[in-house]
C-alpha cells in the first residue's frame, strides 16, 4: 500500500463570476522515501490540490478520496487533521515569513510545536531537540540562534528554520510548495541539497510542487505535469525529459532556454494563454493552444492512459509518439494529418 | 562581434550609488548607507544586448535605474552617446532611453486604460494626440501582438504576459535607441516567458535596438545576451562575451552561479558538479572588505580580504573578458573541492560537495 | 518549419481565454457592480434614501400634520402639568416641552444633521487629501512639518477644544453656528484622512508605474494628477463614506452640549438636549433612533464600499 493514495480529487470554489474548477480530477500515489514532483504553471491547480489534502482550503467543494495510510484525509474533521498535520504530514511554503510567527522566537515556535503534539516531552528536552534540528539544517551556532526572532534570520536561514520545523516531528510525508522560488540561485542550491540529504536520511516521502523543471530534474522520482486543474502527464523525470508524450510537457521543454529549445536555437513558446477555469474548453483543455489538435481533441476529453510502462499521458496522439526527436515528430504529424482529414472528408 | 569599441552607446564610468538610511523625527541624519552600486565600469555597444546577472541585492536594478536617469549617481558618471546624463536628463534622452519593468502588475497604472498608458509617451512629448495618437497606439499594439481593439480595456483585464507586452509597446512608442529591461520575464509563467523573449528578440532585429537585459536567471540571460556582466554586492565581478563566459567562467562566483542554475535535463543535472556556497549574500549596508565575495569563496586566501582585485583581463583570456579575482578559476579546475585558505564562518557544518 | 512552429505563429498570442468578453470596465465600475450585490449595502442605501426623502419632504410633513416649522402649541400639545404629550392622533411622534411637533422638528432636524455631516465630511476630505498628497508626494521638510501637524491635531482632546472654540466664537446667528460647527468638525476630522492619504501616496510613489512615467519624462504635476490621484479614489471614497456618520455624531454631540447648532434651529443633537428622559421617552427615541439608523446605514454602506474596492474580493474564494 502506498503512503498516500489520491483518487479523483476534485476541488471547486464558488465565486461571484461562477464556479472555479481549480482541480478537476487528480489521481496519484506516493510511497515512503520517494519524491513526487508536481509541475505546472500558475492556476494549474498544483498548490490547491495539496492544500486541500491538508484541509487548508476553506469554502472549497471537495470530492474524491485521499487515503493516507488507509485513512481518508478528505473526510476527517479539523481535529483529526490537526493531529495529522505535523507528526504525519508537514508542509513547507514558498514564503517562510508567512508560516513563522514574527513575534515569537524561532526556537520557541519549534518547542511549542513539539509539545503540542507530544505533551510528555519536557520543555528542556524539546529545546534540546530544537537546537539539534537547527544545527542539522545548517544554521550556524544553533544554540544561540535558537533564541533569535524570524526577522533576525536571512531568507535562506528562514527557509532552513521552516525545514527544521517540518522535520521536528519526524513526519512520513513532507509537502513542499515552491520552497526555493523566493530564494537566490546559490541559496536555492543549498536548500535543495539539504532537502535531498535529509529526505534520504529520514526516509521521508516528499511532494515537491514547482514551476521549475530544473528542480524536477534535480530531485523528483516521479513527475506529475498539471494543466488547467488536471494531470496531463505522469512519469519519471528521465522519460519526461527524453520521452515526453503530452504536447504541453513538450511545449514547456521547448520554451525554456535550459531545455530542448535553448542553446543557440530559437525558443518555441506555447501560443496563447491558459484557459479559464470557470468554463474550461470542451474536449482536451489544451486543444486551443495545441499545435497537434485533431478533431477528436475538440470534443472528447482524453483520459490519462498508459503510453509506456509507468508512463501516463492524457493525449490522443499515438502512444509511440514520445520525445522531441524527428521520428516522434513524424508520427505526430501523420496522426494529425489523419485526424484532421477524417472529418474534413 | 568585433572588439572595436568604436560605437559605444552607453559608458558607465566609476559609478557609485549609495542610499542613505536616515533617522530622526524632524531633522533626519544619516545613520548608514546601502552600497547599491559601488564602483561600476561598463560599456554597452550599439545594437548589442548586454546581460547583467546577479542575485537579489547585488545592485543590478539600481544600476539599471541609474542608466535610465531615474536615480542620480552618488559619484562617477554615465555617458549616453558621449553626453553625460545629469541629475535631470533632457527630453531627448527620455525619448532615446526606455525601460521595461519586472512586475507586469505594478508597472501599469491600474486605473488607466491601456490606450492611455501606451499613448502616454506621445502625450508627454507632445508628439501626437487625438485620432493620430490612437492610430499610433494601435499600431504599437499590433506590433507587440496585442489585439488593437482592446485599446479601451484596463490592465486588470489582461494576463501577465499580455501586460508585459503592453509595457513593451509603451517602451517602443518613442522609437528609442536603448531599452533597459529589468527582469522582464521573471514574473511570468514559463510558457509565456518564451513568448516575451522571442518578441524582444524580433523587435531588436527589426528596429535595431540596444538592450540592457537584467535577470537573475542565467539561462535566460545566456539565451538573449551578446555580452554578460556578473554583479555581486554592487560590483562587477566578471564581464565577457556570452559564449565565452558560459564556456570559460573565471570568477569563482560566476562558477558557483552557473553550477546552481536550473538544468532541465536530469542526466546533465546529475552529472554537473555543484558548488554549494556557504551562507547568504551579505548585506549591502556593510559589505565585506576588499573582494566582496571572500567570505563565501571556496578559493579565498588572506589577500582577498585585504586587497581588492581589479576588473581586468586575466592571463589567457580574450581582450574582452574581464575578471575581478586574484585567483581566477582555470578550466578543468574542481572548484567544488576547493578549500578556502582563510577562516570563513560556515553555515554548512554538515554539508560540503554534492556531485 | 515544423508543425509546432507553424502553430505558434498562427495563433495570435493574445487570443481570448474563453469566457472573458468584458469590454473595458473600469475598476470603479467593477466595484460599484460588486456593491450592488452586497445585500447589506443595498439595504443601507435604501434606508439612507428614505432618510434623505424624509429630510427633503420636511415641509410636506408640516402641511400634512398642519403644524408648520417652528410653530408652538403650548396648550394643545401639553397636558395640564405643562408636560409635553406623547404620540397621538394630532402629534404622531409626540410633542416637545415647548409644544412643538416632534415629527416636524425631526424632519427639519434631519436636514441640518445630514447637511452638517455631509458638508463637514466633504470639507475634511478636501483638506485631508490636499494635505496628505502634499506631504506624501513632496516629502522632505514639507512632509515632516505636515506630518507633525497631523499628529498634533490627532492628539488634541478634540471635544474639549471644540467646545472652547465654539464658545469663544459664540456666533450671533444660527447660520453662523452652522458654519462654525461644520468647520470645527472638519478641522478635527481631516487629520485621520490626511494621514492615510499620505501613507497611500508614499506607497504609490514607489510603484513601478510611477517610475515608468518618470522614465518617460513626465513632470511632477502630471504624475500627481494622472497617476496618483486616480489611485486614491478607492481609499478616499471609503474613508469619506465612513467620515459622514462620525461627523453626524460629532455634530449631535456638540449640539447636545449646547455648543453646536443654536436654537431654534433643530438638529437631532439639540433635540436630544431638549429631551426630558424621565417622562417623555419619545423625545429620546425619535432623534436617537434616527441618529442610530443613519450612522448605522452609513457605516454599513462604508463597509460595503470598502469590500467592493478591496482587491482581495477579486480573489477566487468568496467571502463567507
Amino acid at each position: 500500500m502506498s503512503l498516500l493514495e489520491v483518487t479523483d480529487l476534485k476541488v471547486s470554489f464558488n465565486t461571484s463570476d461562477g464556479v472555479v474548477q481549480a482541480v478537476r480530477g487528480m489521481t496519484f500515489s506516493i510511497d515512503r522515501g520517494k519524491t513526487l514532483g508536481i509541475v505546472g504553471e500558475s492556476g494549474s491547480g498544483k498548490s490547491v490540490s495539496t492544500q486541500t489534502l491538508m484541509g487548508l482550503t476553506p469554502g472549497a467543494k471537495v470530492s474524491g478520496q485521499a487515503l493516507f495510510e488507509g485513512q481518508d484525509l478528505l473526510t476527517m474533521n479539523p481535529d483529526q487533521l490537526r493531529r495529522i498535520r505535523g507528526p504525519q504530514i508537514s508542509m513547507i511554503f514558498q514564503d517562510p515569513l508567512s508560516s513563522l510567527h514574527p513575534l515569537y522566537k524561532v526556537g520557541w515556535q519549534i518547542v511549542e510545536m513539539i509539545r503540542a503534539h507530544e505533551p510528555n516531552v519536557s520543555k528542556a528536552d524539546a529545546r534540546k531537540r530544537a537546537v539539534e534540528l537547527l544545527g542539522m539544517v545548517g544554521i550556524p551556532q544553533p544554540d544561540r540562534r535558537v533564541d533569535d526572532y524570524p526577522h533576525q534570520f536571512s531568507g535562506g536561514m528562514r527557509q532552513r528554520a521552516m525545514i527544521a520545523m517540518a522535520l521536528a516531528l519526524n513526519p512520513k510525508l513532507i509537502i513542499a510548495d515552491e520552497p526555493t522560488t523566493a530564494l537566490d540561485a546559490t541559496v536555492q542550491a543549498q536548500i535543495l541539497d539539504l532537502m535531498l540529504r535529509l529526505q534520504r536520511e529520514f526516509d521521508t516521502a516528499l511532494i515537491m510542487i514547482t514551476h521549475d523543471l530544473g528542480v524536477i530534474a534535480d530531485l523528483a522520482d516521479d513527475v506529475l505535469v498539471m494543466y488547467a486543474g488536471k494531470p496531463v502527464e505522469h512519469t519519471d523525470r528521465r522519460s519526461l525529459y527524453y520521452g515526453s508524450h503530452h504536447p504541453y510537457s513538450a511545449g514547456l521543454l521547448r520554451s525554456i532556454p535550459s531545455g530542448a529549445g535553448g542553446r543557440g536555437g530559437r525558443l518555441i513558446p506555447i501560443a496563447g494563454q491558459p484557459p479559464s477555469l470557470i468554463s474550461p474548453p470542451p474536449g482536451c483543455s489544451f486543444h486551443p493552444r495545441c499545435p497537434y489538435a485533431m478533431d477528436t481533441c475538440r470534443v472528447n476529453e482524453p483520459p490519462l492512459r498508459e503510453v509506456a510502462a509507468g508512463h501516463g499521458s492524457a493525449c490522443w496522439l499515438p502512444k509511440e509518439a514520445r520525445g522531441l526527436g524527428p521520428e516522434a515528430e513524424q508520427l505526430r504529424e501523420n496522426a494529425v494529418a489523419e485526424g484532421r482529414t477524417e472529418v474534413g472528408a | 562581434m568585433s572588439d572595436v569599441s568604436g560605437d559605444v552607446l552607453v559608458k558607465v564610468e566609476d559609478a557609485y550609488k549609495h542610499f542613505p538610511i536616515k533617522q530622526g523625527i524632524i531633522f533626519k541624519h544619516e545613520v548608514a548607507r546601502v552600497h547599491a552600486v559601488d564602483g561600476v565600469n561598463l560599456e554597452v555597444r550599439r545594437g548589442e544586448t548586454l546581460g547583467i546577472v546577479g542575485e537579489s541585492g547585488c545592485g543590478k536594478s539600481t544600476l539599471a535605474r541609474c542608466i535610465t536617469g531615474l536615480h542620480p549617481l552618488t559619484k562617477g558618471r554615465i555617458l549616453f552617446e558621449g553626453k553625460e546624463i545629469g541629475s535631470s536628463p533632457d527630453k531627448a534622452f527620455r525619448r532615446d532611453v526606455q525601460m521595461i519593468f519586472q512586475d507586469p502588475y505594478g508597472s501599469l497604472n491600474p486605473r488607466r486604460r491601456v490606450g492611455a498608458i501606451i499613448g502616454d509617451p506621445f502625450d508627454i512629448h507632445g508628439i501626437a494626440d487625438g485620432a493620430e495618437r490612437k492610430r499610433r497606439v494601435q499600431e504599437l499594439m499590433e506590433l507587440v501582438g496585442l489585439n488593437p481593439e482592446h485599446y479601451n480595456r484596463f490592465p486588470a483585464e489582461f494576463s501577465g504576459g499580455q501586460r508585459q507586452r503592453i509595457g513593451v509597446a509603451r517602451a517602443l512608442a518613442l522609437k528609442p535607441k536603448l531599452i533597459v529591461c529589468d527582469e522582464p520575464v521573471s514574473a511570468l509563467d514559463v510558457s509565456i516567458q518564451a513568448q516575451v523573449i522571442n518578441l524582444l528578440k524580433d523587435l531588436q532585429d527589426e528596429l535595431g535596438l540596444t538592450y540592457i537585459f537584467i535577470a537573475h536567471d542565467l539561462s535566460v540571460v545566456e539565451y538573449v545576451s551578446d555580452r554578460v556582466a556578473v554583479m555581486y554586492l554592487g560590483k562587477i565581478t566578471e564581464n565577457a562575451e556570452s559564449e565565452e563566459l558560459y564556456a570559460k567562467p573565471r570568477h569563482p562566483y560566476t562558477n558557483a552561479l552557473l553550477s546552481a542554475a536550473s538544468v532541465a535535463d536530469p542526466d546533465e543535472a546529475a552529472k554537473r558538479e555543484r558548488i554549494i556556497l556557504t551562507g547568504d549574500v551579505p548585506s549591502p549596508i556593510k559589505p565585506p572588505s576588499a573582494c566582496r565575495f571572500h567570505p563565501r569563496c571556496p578559493k579565498a586566501q588572506p589577500i582577498c580580504s585585504t586587497e581588492e582585485p581589479e576588473l581586468i583581463v586575466r592571463e589567457g583570456d580574450d581582450a574582452d573578458h574581464l575578471t575581478a579575482c586574484h585567483f581566477p578559476v582555470q578550466l578543468g579546475e574542481h572548484l567544488a573541492r576547493a578549500r578556502a585558505g582563510i577562516a570563513q564562518e560556515s553555515t554548512e557544518p554538515t554539508l560540503g560537495v554534492s556531485e | 518549419m515544423s508543425l509546432t512552429e507553424l502553430a505558434a505563429d498562427a495563433i495570435p498570442a493574445d487570443e481570448e481565454p474563453s469566457g472573458r468578453k468584458i469590454q473595458g470596465r473600469s475598476p470603479f465600475r467593477l466595484a460599484m457592480a460588486r456593491l450592488m450585490h452586497d445585500k447589506m449595502a443595498v439595504a443601507s442605501v435604501v434606508v439612507l434614501v428614505l432618510i434623505i426623502l424624509f429630510a427633503i419632504g420636511a415641509p410636506l410633513f408640516a402641511s400634512w400634520t398642519g403644524h408648520p416649522y417652528g410653530a408652538q402649541y403650548p396648550d394643545l400639545a401639553r397636558d395640564s402639568w405643562g408636560l409635553p404629550k406623547g404620540p397621538s392622533k394630532d402629534f404622531w411622534l409626540g410633542a416637545d416641552p415647548l409644544g412643538r411637533d416632534v415629527l416636524v422638528r425631526a424632519a427639519y432636524g434631519a436636514r441640518i444633521s445630514l447637511f452638517v455631516g455631509i458638508a463637514a465630511s466633504i470639507l475634511a476630505t478636501v483638506i485631508g487629501v490636499t494635505v496628505g498628497v502634499l506631504a506624501g508626494y513632496i516629502g522632505g521638510a514639507v512632509d515632516a512639518i505636515l506630518a507633525r501637524f497631523m499628529d498634533v491635531v490627532l492628539s488634541f482632546p478634540y471635544l474639549l477644544v471644540a467646545i472652547v472654540i465654539a464658545t469663544t466664537f459664540r456666533p450671533h446667528s444660527t447660520w453662523l453656528s452652522l458654519l462654525l460647527t461644520i468647520t470645527v468638525i472638519a478641522i478635527f476630522s481631516f487629520a485621520a484622512m490626511a494621514r492615510i492619504v499620505r501613507g497611500q501616496v508614499i506607497s504609490l510613489k514607489e510603484k513601478e508605474f510611477i517610475e515608468a512615467a518618470r522614465s518617460l519624462g513626465a513632470g511632477r504635476v502630471r504624475i500627481m494628477f494622472v497617476d496618483i490621484l486616480p489611485n486614491l479614489v478607492a481609499p478616499v471614497t471609503v474613508l469619506a463614506s465612513l467620515l459622514v456618520p462620525t461627523s453626524i455624531v460629532f455634530e449631535a454631540t456638540l449640539s447636545f452640549l449646547g455648543v453646536g447648532i443654536q436654537p431654534p434651529m433643530p438638529s437631532w443633537g439639540s433635540m436630544l438636549n431638549d429631551a426630558d428622559y424621565r417622562s417623555s421617552l419619545w423625545l429620546l427615541f425619535v432623534p436617537g433612533g434616527l441618529l442610530l439608523l443613519t450612522t448605522l446605514a452609513f457605516n454599513l454602506l462604508g463597509d460595503g464600499i470598502r469590500d467592493a474596492f478591496d482587491p482581495r474580493s477579486e480573489r477566487l474564494i468568496t467571502r463567507k
